[in-house]
């Protein structure tokens, strides 16, 4: 069986900043506000503590970007460093995903967060802090109008002012976006691979099988 | 070519090169907690998929569960409970085996998963949980995944893994009286910061870590995640073996020599290159503890408050003014002598016998301060065991602290239990983030003998100060 994730090509939005550095997966998705066992139900408690006056009775703070009109509606958002460091919580790129945010654009991320983003359709883009600081600036300077276009099969983001900035990203990472591959399945098909591997570690590392 | 041990474990669990640098890792244990392995054995069933090799996968209760004494599936936690049902139907379902509450094997995944013998040094390791790169330190390449992955792991008994960089880091020297392995990852990450690690599989070596005792060696490891690292692992040697060797999973007879010879294998070649290399002066280790709120905000003991405006670039400056106005702290505040209205031992990182043991040395026959909520919550049901056998308990109990049943506990607040709001909290976990232990609760990480020494003085204190 082989399921279809959700495909990512091109993407043209206006992107919230959120330019702290090392925000971590606790104040993506606060513990609190994982109150099942479902990857769903999650973007309510989304950025919590930042967004609400009033956790609990879910009053919003105007002054937190995502509570704004123009940013109410991005799909990109622009971060510092380490974005999405700490707890391994894939609830936090699901609250996300809930939200609408199609990307996240930030100088470096948490291990477990960018592959979380990659297997959930979400695309992280590592570029430069100053390209970073300068999208942030110009939507700023534009009260959230300004525009960026993604282009993933092409590696390259086009700024506001039609400056290019191409980055990296694991072509195995690019191909499961670009095709909405899903990983399992892909694997399931080394099934004979997999099998012949383990009747040679049966030998090799008896131990190992309990 | 020379090798480093990384890439030797790396190439032992290779099952297919993909190109591009990513591999098809084999997976030797997949081990599961009632918070996210409960959302991976779900997705799996309903994705109509079966976990492929369910004799090596494991499960345990710890992240909800609550670690009151007289506990049971009810939690503090609003809908707690569903976790815990969910993940034993699941996990009945799926045939794998749980430490269920009650069972004496139960404990915090990390430190269950070493305790039982189900990590072995050379083996890979994965769970939906950060904090598993912890078990590097028994030579195991282990590190934390999310949920999608771990059901990958449990359908497929493999991963498609991006090769990380790597790095060495090289303790060197010897530690002072007072001065611990959880000074030495503070030292480390308030010296590189939390991202100091991004990207890199790290192999910490050197004759401070060999010297550790094994439990300790845990503690090292388990912060590699806080550097934003991979994982961290420390080569095998004696120590290792002598941990592992009688652990209800571990190997015996002839197996066990066969996997000795091989294990003995299991350290870099001389030569093996890294694409960084760090050397730390372990003689110039003091007590750490946080100012703010990432673990990279460490200093010295005998240090003060950072002033933001002698920050190193801009970033970093709007990051410490935002951290000393969540801690309400000053620039230029001494770190020694800030009261404290809190103080908690226990987690992945510090929770284990000798860190209990440690600690009840430090509070014997001395008391918490008053008005000083300090509790400790030992990592395994065994831990807790073998510390009422020894009468750590008891020592504890006098001195003031609440003895708990074992689980992570208040190291995050999840909509139970938690410490107060604004409250000043000393703790033995890894994370200080805003909001980790309660609402706007503010943590200051040191070494569980900073904390009791902390306890008793109702103030950050200088646990070398007690004494030898």
């Amino acid at each position: 069986m082989t399921l279809q994730m959700q495909k990512f090509t091109t993407l043209t939005s206006v992107a919230a900043p959120i330019m702290r550095v090392n925000i971590d997966t606790d104040a993506i998705i606060p513990s609190r506000e994982m109150k099942g066992v479902t990857k769903e139900g999650l973007s309510v408690g989304m950025f919590a503590n930042w967004r609400y006056t009033n956790v609990d009775a879910r009053v919003e703070d105007p002054d937190f970007i995502l509570n704004q009109a123009s940013y109410r509606d991005v799909e990109i958002l622009l971060s510092g460093e380490n974005f999405g460091c700490g707890s391994s919580r894939e609830h936090a790129v699901w609250a996300l995903k809930e939200w609408g945010i199609r990307c996240v654009i930030a100088p470096s991320f948490g291990t477990i967060f960018y592959g979380n983003c990659v297997r959930n359709g979400i695309l992280p883009v590592v570029l430069q802090e100053d390209t970073v600081k300068a999208f942030a600036k110009a939507m700023e300077d534009s009260n959230g109008t300004a525009a960026l276009q993604i282009d993933l099969p092409d590696q390259n983001v086009m700024g506001p002012d039609g400056g290019q900035y191409t980055f990296d990203i694991a072509p195995a990472d690019k191909e499961m976006l670009v095709e909405g591959l899903d990983p399992i399945g892909l694997t399931l098909k080394r099934d004979a691979e997999i099998l012949a591997f383990q009747v040679r570690d049966k030998t090799a590392r008896p131990w190992v099988y309990l | 070519m020379a090798r480093t041990l990384i890439e030797k474990l790396w190439d032992a669990h290779t099952v297919a090169d993909l190109g591009d640098d990513a591999t098809l890792l084999y997976m030797d244990r997949v081990f599961l907690h009632e918070r996210t392995g409960s959302v991976s054995l779900k997705g799996l069933e309903a994705a109509g998929r079966a976990v492929r090799n369910p004799e090596q996968v494991f499960c345990t209760m710890d992240h909800i569960v609550d670690t009151l004494p007289g506990r049971g599936d009810d939690t503090i936690m609003p809908f707690g409970k569903n976790f815990i049902t969910t993940t034993r139907e699941a996990a009945d379902a799926a045939g794998i085996t749980l430490f269920d509450i009650g069972d004496d094997r139960q404990g915090i995944v990390h430190v269950v998963s070493a305790e039982q013998g189900i990590t072995l040094p050379g083996l890979t390791q994965v769970c939906p949980d950060s904090h598993t790169c912890t078990l590097g330190a028994l030579g195991a390449l282990a590190w934390g995944i999310g949920s999608t992955e771990g059901e990958h792991a449990l359908a497929t008994k493999t991963l498609a893994v991006n090769k990380p960089k790597s790095m060495r880091v090289t303790f060197d020297g010897a530690l002072g009286f007072g001065v611990t392995a959880k000074d030495m990852i503070l030292t480390l990450i308030g010296k590189y910061t939390a991202s100091g690690g991004v990207g890199h599989a790290i192999e910490f070596t050197g004759p401070a870590i060999r010297a550790l005792p094994q439990e300790n060696r845990f503690t090292v490891c388990n912060m590699a995640v806080e550097f934003a690292a991979f994982t961290g692992v420390i080569p095998p040697d004696d120590t290792t073996l002598d941990y592992v060797e009688g652990r209800p999973y571990a190997p015996t007879g002839a197996t066990w020599d066969r996997a000795v010879q091989y294990w003995r294998t299991l350290k870099a070649d001389d030569d093996a290159a890294y694409d960084k290399d760090i050397a730390i002066d372990c003689t110039r280790i003091v007590p750490a503890v946080t100012w703010g709120t990432s673990p990279g905000h460490g200093s010295r003991i005998d240090g003060v408050v950072p002033d933001p405006s002698s920050a190193p670039n801009a970033n970093t400056r709007s990051a410490w003014e935002r951290a000393l106005e969540y801690m309400d702290l000053t620039p230029g505040t001494p770190l020694e002598g800030l009261p404290i209205d809190a103080a908690f031992i226990g987690s992945c990182t510090n929770s284990r016998l000798s860190d209990l043991r440690d600690v009840a040395k430090v509070v014997e026959g001395r008391r918490v301060a008053e008005g000083v909520k300090a509790i400790v919550v030992p990592g395994s049901s065994q831990v807790k065991k073998a510390a009422e056998s020894e009468g750590l308990d008891k020592v504890l109990i006098e001195a003031g602290f609440e003895w708990r049943e074992s689980g992570c506990s208040m190291c995050f607040f999840a909509g139970g239990e938690h410490f107060g709001e604004q409250e000043r909290v000393i703790s033995s976990t890894n994370r200080n983030f805003e909001n980790r232990q309660g609402p706007k609760t503010r943590t200051h990480l040191a070494s569980p003998t900073s904390v009791a020494a902390s306890a008793i003085a109702g103030s950050i204190a200088d646990v070398r100060k007690l004494g030898q």
